[in-house]
């Protein structure tokens, strides 16, 4: 563990902008958070199971059979911007 | 008129059903007290006028028809984090600031279905972020019992709306404590289920394995008789747990006899000054006064329930939150090309407790940091919920207090971290999928302030046990009446 | 130039036959108007959440015994977190570290007869993205494009991802494997498995190494082949440009390079120096699966034989050769029609010659599966019966079938009834051979003098005289008699 955060490659990832001032902001509270949570190191946790669900519960699923979705218009109305029955986004760059 | 409003949940649907009261007199009586109060209390995003009105003569319909209903004519604030089909559903957030949902959540259908009315969209803090309503973009929303005080959150606007008389019910998400907490500061019931006990079906995710609908009601019976109607398994909800739900209501009791409560070793009131500690001692000795065999329990890793809540709570919600992306729906800043978009809408789109959290969780789960952090809390989160396990082995109920302080001033808590500390007794009840509420137990003058501000109580129980929890606060609330005391409207009503 | 050998990685995804989509109940169906097969879950609305389609999971398990996978005690869905506008929620719920089935092998079959295996190293379970259509760059590329459009018509269909050890050393071999995964699961009836729409999607690892080497050489990531023949090609048009590469003193870059179909070259697309970081975590909104709990044996009972299985016993007990088999298994259903031809007739040599040869033809003119023509397995044994027993000859033979083709029933019944059988009575033949010379003496010199190819005009002369049911052999045999 470590109280470091490389916040703007974590932004990058989520998809946030950040101005210069919440790099440093973002940066000083993240960093004191994880100096909190870095507690967790004082816990023996190596024969323990890791609970990703907390309720026991398996195997849910449900039968194929096609239910009524959603009216286009009623899906499009929503959208910032549309173009005919498609959903339109400004270019897509290749990663 | 004014009198309806002072019944709870379940004195209005007594005389709903049986005649004497129609449901659009108590939904314009509903209605007008919002015009009268909110202006001030700020409870609702979202007045759902007309929707409310079509609704009531809906559900007086269902009457003459000889429909008999739990919760007939019901006033209902519900936390805007749940799609109602139709009406703007914010999240409190600019980025869904004029979304309208085209679906409505199962836990909303279900109160409908048993007569309740949707008054309006209640305020909360940003998806369900924070424990003041302070980190709501759309609105700002004050405790009844004080307006220069928060009403405690996420699910703040909820709670005021429930306190204020604003609604007779109210629906919350608990995902650390936000239920819980704002019931303490509003004098309100504030349960929250066993996980997966209520779908989470239309309630919009801040943390999927810790999010929980529940209800913030004035008496325990309501809370009991919502919860009957809520709670069950849900077809369209993988996590909503396929087992038969024992209902609450018959089980509500008047006395603690043959029940052992366990008082937590490791939570020590006297931390909280000698004004709580009195008031919690207090609690303790009521509940004993009740017949409770009052017992000391264990919870060794509880401390780390903070730490452990911080890492799995923001990683979800990371993930859960990038589908706010300016694509189909919601805010979208314009820019030359789609990863600009992208990181423009979401800095204009998310506040900075929501930015907060997705950068902590992005970072809990990135590479070289996702076993340090990410299974590192999923491990501490078993032995959190080991040690309730065996806690329950020597008791049947636990009690500690909702919130480690009465409600705060505005602006209080400006360093993150504190705020998060005012979940401290909430969050390792959630991170064991606990069922858990908060009771009345008490008045307290906070420094610096005039007004005698609620204290709650909170009683957690083990999985699905919501029967023996809610029948032992019901004897608790009883015997005690500080939930009785409700909040004078004179200081509400903008003269 | 030295030797180099290849060594190929197929990675795969197969869209799931199922009535809706993995998550929610929106109609699977390829095609349609944008946008109209969508609902709150697929469109990764806001509070919606998925629930998983157990018939999706049974194909994956049924998927994973025919190819000899283990079923796991314990499997689970993980989100896989990247940004794109197709992808609905902003990521994908796949399956990292615990698919529904594990290892495995696909077995296939070579134009020489021969069995190649290629063991998988996974399969599992994942969602569809939704499609962007690129709009302002001319081409419909997404270089240069100024905007896109988006459906999600696609969005959350579900996905198999079935990945390859590196243990292909050839393109043809590549190719094979890909027949056989096709084969296999079109016989399962968990996919259309069809290339042109999409249901079936490939890219190739490929690599060279000097012959001889252990190591691994850096791979490229061969995307955009839209077809098995394009499949062959790109990898072999990669593994010459890697050779050239590196005889030229080059090296190879480890990226993704695109088919170029029209001119027959690979080309880079992005370098993959950078490693993408997926913060793959356990999906919350769905609970673990026990996948052994779920009936495994009786999945596993009920699985049909394997095209690999029945090319092995096609060449082998049939002795059919590897061409005619490997047509027969790629057609399940008509593998099952010619083994109760042979089951009925027990002469499988003829049967591959009619199943294979005019019933075939048959099937290709009119469109319809020879299978579910009203030719039956027991009429076509009938009518090989018919031939075998010298009754009728092939010209009548070939008559019949398309009678029976039309819904005509029974071969033998026809033959019967209308006097079809085929004479081979020596005196009757012998008679008309007389007539046919008599009628054409102007043939016959010619014969005489020294144009022997007109024997074969006289013949079709005697079967014409005969109506078609002369013995051709024997017909032939009288005639050289009486020429000579």
């Amino acid at each position: 563990m470590s109280d470091t955060i490389d916040i703007r490659y974590v932004a990058k990832l989520a998809r946030i902008a950040l101005t210069d001032d919440e790099v440093e902001r973002f940066g000083a509270q993240l960093g004191d958070l994880l100096a909190h949570v870095n507690a967790l190191a004082a816990l023996d946790t190596n024969a323990v199971p890791a609970t990703a669900q907390v309720v026991e519960s398996r195997n849910v699923e449900r039968s194929d059979e096609v239910r009524p979705g959603l009216d286009r218009e009623v899906v499009l109305s929503q959208a910032p911007q549309r173009q005919g029955g498609f959903f339109r986004v400004p270019r897509i760059i290749a990663e | 008129m004014g009198d309806l409003l002072e019944r709870s949940a379940a004195e209005i649907a007594r005389a709903v059903n049986a005649g004497t009261v129609a449901a659009a007199e108590i939904v314009e009586a509903a209605l007008a007290r919002v015009d009268a109060v909110d202006g001030r209390v700020g409870a609702y995003l979202t007045v759902l006028h007309d929707g409310a009105r079509e609704r009531a003569a809906a559900v007086d319909a269902r009457i003459r028809a000889g429909a008999r209903l739990p919760l007939a004519g019901v006033p209902l604030a519900v936390k805007d984090n749940m799609c109602v089909t139709g009406t703007r559903t914010t999240c409190g957030s600019k980025i869904l600031e004029d979304w309208i949902a085209p679906y409505t959540a199962t836990a909303v259908a279900r109160l409908l279905d048993a007569g309740c009315v949707a008054i309006g969209k209640a305020n909360l803090d940003e998806f369900a972020m924070g424990s003041s309503c302070e980190n709501s973009a759309l609105g700002v929303t004050r405790n009844p019992y004080d307006l220069s005080r928060v009403p405690g959150g996420s699910s703040g606007g909820s709670a005021a709306a429930v306190a204020a008389r604003e609604a007779a019910l109210g629906l919350g998400s608990d995902t650390g404590g936000s239920i819980r907490e704002p019931g303490a500061f509003c004098n309100l019931i504030g349960f929250k289920p066993t996980y997966g006990r209520v779908s989470r079906y239309g309630l919009i995710a801040f943390a999927s394995s810790l999010d929980q609908i529940g209800p913030l009601a004035r008496t325990v019976e309501d809370a009991a008789i919502a919860f009957d109607a809520m709670a069950g398994y849900d077809p369209m909800d993988a996590t909503s747990i396929d087992r038969p739900v024992e209902p609450a209501v018959p089980a509500l009791r008047t006395d603690l006899k043959g029940l052992r409560i366990g008082l937590v070793r490791e939570f020590d009131t006297a931390e909280l000054g000698n004004e709580l500690d009195a008031i919690y001692r207090r609690a303790y000795d009521e509940l004993a006064g009740l017949g409770a065999e009052v017992v000391e329990v264990s919870l060794p890793t509880a401390d780390y329930g903070l730490a452990t809540y911080y890492l799995i709570a923001p990683a979800e919600c990371s993930s859960n939150l990038s589908r706010f992306d300016g694509v189909r729906y919601g805010l979208r800043v314009e820019a030359a090309d789609v990863q600009a978009m992208y990181e423009k809408t979401r800095a204009a789109g998310f506040g900075p407790e929501v930015k907060r959290r997705i950068l902590i969780g992005t970072h809990a789960l990135s590479s070289g940091y996702y076993d340090a952090y990410y299974v590192r809390a999923q491990k501490a989160r078993t032995l959190i919920a080991r040690d309730f396990e065996a806690a329950f082995a020597g008791c049947d109920l636990i009690a500690c207090p909702a919130a480690s302080t009465p409600a705060f001033q505005f602006n209080a808590k400006s360093d993150p971290y504190s705020m998060y500390m005012m979940d401290y007794y909430t969050i390792p009840m959630s991170l064991a999928g606990l069922p858990a509420l908060s009771v009345p137990c008490g008045w307290v003058v906070p420094a610096g302030g005039t007004e005698p501000m609620p204290l709650g109580l909170q009683l957690s129980a083990p999985q699905f046990a919501e029967p023996l929890l809610l029948g032992a606060a019901h004897a608790y609330e009883r015997a005690t009446l500080y939930a009785g005391r409700h909040a004078p409207l004179t200081g509400l009503v903008k003269t | 130039m030295s030797e180099y050998e290849a060594v190929i990685g197929i990675e795969c995804h197969v869209e799931l036959k199922t009535a809706t989509k993995m998550f929610c109940g929106c109609p699977n169906e390829f095609g349609g108007e944008p946008n109209t097969k969508v609902c709150p879950v697929c469109l990764g609305m806001p509070g919606s959440l998925p629930v998983p389609n157990a018939r999706a999971i049974e194909h994956m398990l049924r998927a994973g015994l025919a190819f000899g996978a283990q079923i796991p005690k314990f499997s689970k869905f993980d989100r896989k977190n990247y940004f794109y506008p197709d992808m609905p929620k902003d990521y994908q719920i796949s399956q990292y570290d615990m698919p529904l089935t594990l290892g495995g092998e696909v077995r296939y079959w070579r134009e020489d007869g021969t069995i190649g295996t290629c063991r998988l190293t996974r399969i599992h379970l994942e969602e569809d993205t939704g499609k962007s259509t690129h709009a302002g760059s001319g081409d419909g590329r997404i270089a240069g494009s100024a905007y896109s459009l988006v459906d999600f018509n696609r969005a959350g269909v579900p996905l198999m991802e079935c990945v390859s050890e590196p243990e292909i050393r050839s393109a043809r071999d590549a190719v094979a494997y890909l027949e056989a995964l096709r084969s296999t699961l079109l016989q399962l009836g968990v996919s259309d498995v069809k290339m042109e729409e999409g249901s079936l999607r490939c890219d190739a690892n490929v690599s060279i190494r000097p012959v001889g080497s252990l190591e691994l050489g850096t791979k490229t990531e061969i995307k955009n082949m839209n077809s098995f023949r394009s499949v062959q090609r790109a990898i072999d048009s990669e593994i010459d440009r890697q050779i050239q590469t590196l005889e030229s003193g080059g090296r190879i870059v480890q990226e993704t390079r695109g088919w170029d179909e029209a001119n027959g070259v690979t080309h880079s697309m992005r370098s993959k120096e950078q490693a993408h970081d997926y913060r793959y975590f356990p999906d919350p909104d769905l609970v673990p699966m026990e996948p052994d709990g779920r009936d495994v044996e009786r999945l596993r009972g009920a699985l049909p034989e394997l095209p690999w299985r029945r090319f092995e016993r096609f060449t082998g007990a049939y002795g059919l050769n590897s061409k005619q088999a490997a047509q027969l298994v790629q057609n399940a259903p008509l593998a099952e029609f010619f083994e109760r031809v042979v089951a009925a007739s027990g002469n499988p040599q003829q049967a591959t010659n009619f199943v294979l040869g005019e019933l075939s033809r048959l099937a290709n003119e009119s469109g319809v599966p020879a299978a579910s023509s009203p030719v039956t397995p027991e009429h076509l044994a009938e009518l090989i019966a018919l031939v075998e027993a010298k009754k009728i000859n092939s010209k009548i033979a070939k008559d019949l079938l398309a009678r029976m083709w039309a819904g005509d029933g029974s071969p033998a019944a026809i033959v019967e009834t209308e006097g079809l059988a085929q004479t081979s009575d020596p005196g009757a033949i012998a008679k008309l051979v007389d007539e046919v010379l008599a009628a054409h003496p102007a043939i016959l010199a010619d014969y005489r003098a020294g144009k022997p190819n007109v024997a074969g005009f006289l013949v079709g002369q005697v079967m014409k005289a005969s109506g078609g049911k002369a013995d051709p052999a024997l017909a032939r045999e009288l005639l050289q008699r009486k020429l000579e």
